[in-house]
């Protein structure tokens, strides 16, 4: 047990890749908490697809312990928290169990979109907050100027910010005296009854459900039986350890400190997180507040390429949802694409690196049909629906009206590239809110609905601004506008995978690059089809794909034959694999390039 | 009851797997060499026959065909010996039909004689196109003069003359086509062939279609108007296709190579020749090593040069019979396609409704609009999988 004046606290925040994950490495390795050897560089990033990406997907948590300069020995706990938007939640439940924020901002780069985002969250947890200028060692780097940034766009004095190079370990030792010295020790009753926070929870497949705590008060022990006070169900502790970063067992917790325990839990869905700990027996009377639950934004169906796969796609997501709570997923049929699931995400990122890993961790062969967002349908009757996919969407003869999420997208850019990114949010139906500058920096605010955004709105951003933009948001209301679904027929027969809500004003657009798609990927049969884009019974979009003109071996003798039938053959079982829309037959692949949509 | 095999007749095919050069197109079992022992090469056809009549004795012999390679660098003699072979070894028709295919440059052309000698009555020469710069991006070796040259020689030594061309060339657009066709039909004699050039895998063609360096080949609507402009004219002029490629006056088509398209028998001859045999009532689906020393070599050490000899099922020759049989513009008989499967035809209807085929009592065939895409037809018409 560790005395409350001598434990420290703090998450690591800041823009994606400016640098947490790797100072976070600076600190581990410094203060010897992992042996030389074992060290590697993101050593917290562990799981396969942050190692891959260099990102961060999951917050972290290790135990460091440091001799200060005043020469008594401090217990750090830090926690790297992931940049991307899609994992701002994993950030904010973060700040829940700690006092302090380190903010890490490139020197090199200044104050972006997420540094802003997670600032202010920081600030609403009442942190404590010690500003790094990193990547000092960069020719690029302007310290002074970002100094002037930080003050200017965040409003926070950054006079006393620590300079470093998290990459050369430059500045390191500072930063360890600023944890000690500038942030507040957590505070707590020891005599009190246990009072903790569920901060996170993960299943490892020997220990099973792993759940990340923060002790506000009293004390926690191995073999105590605890309750989950807003879930109720009540645990013996197996093992309580703390987190170095590997589990180092550890006979009981006190105020302040963080640590994880295994319970014989089954799946991580058993626990919430924000849920308070407390004792069976000895219960403390108020619950903490808790957190809002993360609710996914994103939706798209995901089927497998070979139909087989089906009930291997099952057991997968299964798999990883034992890990990842925040993301849905629920059986779907569709004509063109068979069975398969209609999975929620908390945004593009996440959808990648779910799909990513179900591919790749499972060996399976997946088409993602678009993605769309969820709409409010106000039906005539009065009741509402929320509809995930497009397919669903109700006769509009019942539809009085149709809502859909809003967002608030904070973009900071270049001014050279500014006219572009506006010209971009306009045409997304952007309702420009703010605009100001800091230095040769534009932060625009905007209006947005969300289903503009999840398309393919940050390829874009990127590539109009040459990667210098950064983007964040937040959701902020449904509102009503004039979407629709739009369908598209081939040969006069509907393709429910390709449906889409649209705004009736984009709708034109979106069906003709459709129909045009379609028509270089559907293969000519020997009649002519016509492919249409259509809202209710009204066409919209219209292309028409001609009949096969020709197609026929030139030569074919007697030496022929064998080959030639052989030819034939594969051919005619590789139209079996192709999906049947009346008399026409369109291959997978078509599919999958036509639900790439990039305007 | 009739072997199946005598609905379309017993033709003897020889391959002779050498050219002078290798054209770029080509994906043939044709081979350049330094040298050719002549003798040697004689002696394993001959050994050949005799063990194939030995396995399919006392039938009538109606063709023989000469293809390669380059026949026509074969010496007469040996054309000779072969011819004899065949006839000692088999009963033969009267008017049995002996064509050899020849590449027209003047070598060739003082050879003529010979082969007629020999008893070669059908000539087929590769001129390929009557455009020299065509020829030297076809690679190959002969001018159209001297095409034309070689063309009035054989003319004037044999009754029977057809010549190939190729279309659908680099950047030839139809009316040059067009204009070509004219010119080729008035030299033509009675019989043609003219093939759209094909990009085979393997090829040096192959290659470079792949590496995206070959350009300017019409797409598949104009390749499609080339086709049907061949059509019409070789109509008009007394010429019309007897089957996708081949267009003759009626009675002048090639009788070795309606064998195949009518699913006869036939034996296979020389690296990389395949058969069609049937024998203990059993039709067989046979093939020869591809590489011409191994071929020579394996006939001369084991006096057999099959590589593989497989029964084909009843159902395995219905998709053969109606492969090669829909090429043929009077196409194929329902009955004998049905007997062959042991089921009846299927899918037809909505071909016929489109305009594809045409099915009246016994006789199945495509319509000029259906064997344009008569792959994708087969497609459809091919049973499904055996049992299925
Ligand atoms: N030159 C230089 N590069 C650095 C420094 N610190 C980090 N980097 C590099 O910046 C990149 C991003 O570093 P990370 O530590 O993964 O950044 P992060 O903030 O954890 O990123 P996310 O978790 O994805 O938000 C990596 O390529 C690091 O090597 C530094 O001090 N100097
Ligand atoms: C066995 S080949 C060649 C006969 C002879 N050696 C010659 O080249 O004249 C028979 C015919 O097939 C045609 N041919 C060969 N390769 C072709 C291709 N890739 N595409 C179209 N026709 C081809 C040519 O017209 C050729 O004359
Ligand atoms: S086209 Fe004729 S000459 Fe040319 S390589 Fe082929 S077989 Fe030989
Ligand atoms: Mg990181």
């Amino acid at each position: 047990m560790t005395e409350l004046k001598n434990i420290r606290n703090f998450s690591i925040v800041a823009h994606i890749d400016h640098g947490k994950s790797t100072l976070a490495d600076r600190l581990i390795q410094m203060t010897g908490t992992v042996a030389e050897r074992d060290m590697k560089q993101q050593l917290l990033d562990a799981m396969d697809i942050e190692r891959e990406r260099g990102i961060t997907i999951k917050a972290n948590s290790v135990r460091i312990e440091y001799p200060a300069k005043d020469g008594q020995t401090y217990i750090l706990n830090l926690i790297d928290t992931p940049g991307h938007v899609d994992f701002a939640y994993e950030v904010s439940r973060s700040m829940q169990a700690v006092e302090g924020s380190l903010l890490v901002v490139d020197a090199s780069q200044g104050v972006e979109a997420q540094t802003l985002a997670n600032v202010y969250q920081a600030i609403e947890a009442d942190h404590e907050i010690v500003p790094v200028l990193n990547k000092i060692d960069l020719p690029a780097a302007e310290p002074d100027r970002v100094r002037e940034n930080i003050e200017d766009v965040i409003g926070i004095d950054a006079t006393d910010a620590v300079e470093i190079s998290a990459k050369t370990g430059l500045g390191i030792p500072d930063v360890l005296e600023a944890i000690v010295t500038r942030l507040p020790a957590p505070e707590g009753d020891r005599d009190a009854p246990l009072k903790a926070m569920l901060v996170d929870s993960w299943y490892d497949p020997y220990l099973g459900v792993v759940v990340m705590i923060r002790v506000i008060d009293g004390v926690i022990k191995k073999g105590d039986q605890i309750k989950m006070m807003q879930t109720g169900a009540s645990y013996r502790l197996d093992k309580l350890a703390v987190l170095k970063p590997q589990m180092i067992d550890i006979p009981e917790l006190g105020p302040g400190e963080i640590g994880v325990f295994t319970a014989s839990i089954k799946q991580v869905r058993d626990t919430k997180v924000g849920d308070t700990i407390t004792h069976d027996k000895k219960p403390c009377d108020k619950p903490l507040p808790g957190f809002k639950p993360s609710v996914p934004v994103v939706f798209c169906g995901l089927f497998p390429v070979d139909a087989n796969d089906f009930e291997s796609l099952r057991d997968a997501i299964e798999k990883l949802q034992l890990n990842d709570a925040s993301f849905s997923s629920e059986m779907e049929t569709s004509a063109a694409l068979g069975f398969g699931f209609r999975c929620g995400f908390l945004g593009l990122l996440h959808l990648e690196v779910i799909r990513d890993r179900l591919e790749r961790e499972y060996d399976l062969d997946l088409i993602t049909t678009a993605p769309s967002v969820v709409y409010h349908v106000h039906m005539k009757d009065g009741t509402q629906q929320d509809l995930h996919n497009p397919a669903d969407m109700p006769d509009l003869t019942y539809v009085d009206h149709v809502e859909e999420p809003r967002i608030k997208a904070t973009i900071m850019v270049p001014d050279e590239y500014l006219g572009d990114v506006l010209k971009l949010c306009q045409d997304r139906r952007g309702i420009q809110l703010d605009l100001t500058y800091a230095g040769t920096r534009a932060m625009v605010v905007y209006d947005l609905p969300l289903n503009e955004v999840v398309f393919d709105f940050y390829d874009r951003l990127k590539s109009v601004t040459k990667g210098y933009a950064s983007f964040d948001y937040q959701f902020t209301e449904y509102r009503q506008d004039n979407l629709v679904k739009m369908q598209v027929l081939v040969n006069e027969e509907p393709v429910d995978a390709l449906s889409m809500m649209v705004h009736r004003d984009r709708a034109e657009q979106r069906g003709r690059a459709m129909c045009e798609k379609l028509k270089e990927l559907i293969p000519r049969h020997m009649f002519k089809i016509p492919i249409q884009a259509a809202i209710g019974g009204k066409v919209i979009a219209r292309e028409t794909l001609s009949a096969m003109r020709k197609d026929v071996t030139a030569k074919c003798y007697g030496g022929d034959a064998t080959r030639k039938k052989k030819l034939l053959e594969k051919q005619k079982a590789g139209k079996k694999k192709m999906r049947q829309f009346g008399k026409v037959e369109i291959p997978q692949s078509a599919f999958i390039s036509a639900l790439k949509m990039d305007d | 009851m009739a072997d199946d095999w005598q609905n379309g007749g017993f033709g003897l095919y020889v391959h002779w797997p050498f050219c002078q050069a290798k054209c770029p197109y080509c994906d043939f079992n044709s081979h350049v060499a330094a040298s050719i022992d002549q003798t040697r090469w004689r002696d394993a056809y001959l050994s050949e026959i005799k063990r194939i009549s030995d396995l399919v004795p006392g039938r009538t012999l109606n063709t023989i065909f000469f293809g390669g390679g380059t026949p026509s660098l074969m010496q007469p003699e040996v054309v000779a010996d072969i011819i004899d072979a065949a006839r000692a070894a088999w009963p033969t028709a009267n008017d049995m039909e002996i064509t050899l295919e020849a590449n027209p440059t003047s070598v060739e052309a003082g050879r003529f004689q010979g082969y007629r000698e020999a008893g070669v009555n059908r000539v087929s020469m590769g001129v390929q196109s009557l455009n020299d710069d065509d020829l030297r991006r076809l690679g190959r070796l002969h001018s159209v003069a001297e095409a034309r040259k070689a063309f009035d020689i054989a003319r004037n030594t044999f009754d029977r003359v057809s010549f190939d061309l190729i279309y659908a060339r680099q950047d030839q657009t139809p009316d040059q086509w067009v204009a070509e066709l004219r010119e080729a039909l008035s030299m033509a004699i009675d019989h043609l062939s003219l093939y759209q050039l094909t990009i085979e895998a393997g090829t040096a063609f192959g290659d470079r279609y792949d590496r995206g360096l070959l350009r300017g080949l019409p797409d598949e609507d104009s390749a499609g108007d080339m086709y049907f402009l061949t059509q019409e004219i070789c109509d008009a002029a007394g010429l019309p296709a007897y089957e996708v490629s081949n267009h003759a006056r009626p009675g002048s088509e090639s009788r070795h190579n309606k064998i195949y398209w009518r699913y006869g028998d036939y034996a296979g001859i020389g690296p990389g020749a395949h058969g069609r045999l049937t024998f203990n009532g059993q039709r067989h689906a046979i093939d020869t090593a591809l590489a011409p020393g191994k071929w020579l070599e394996t006939v001369e050490k084991t006096g057999n040069g099959d590589q593989s000899c497989t029964p084909l099922t009843g159902f395995d020759q219905a998709g053969e019979y109606m492969m090669m049989g829909l090429r043929l513009r009077d196409g194929i008989s329902v009955n004998r396609y049905e007997s062959l499967l042991g089921q009846p035809i299927a899918n037809t209807e909505e071909l016929e409704s489109l305009g594809m085929i045409e099915h009246s009592g016994d006789q199945l065939k495509t319509t000029d609009q259906g064997r344009a895409v008569l792959n994708a037809v087969i497609r459809e018409l091919l049973p499904d999988s055996e049992g299925a």
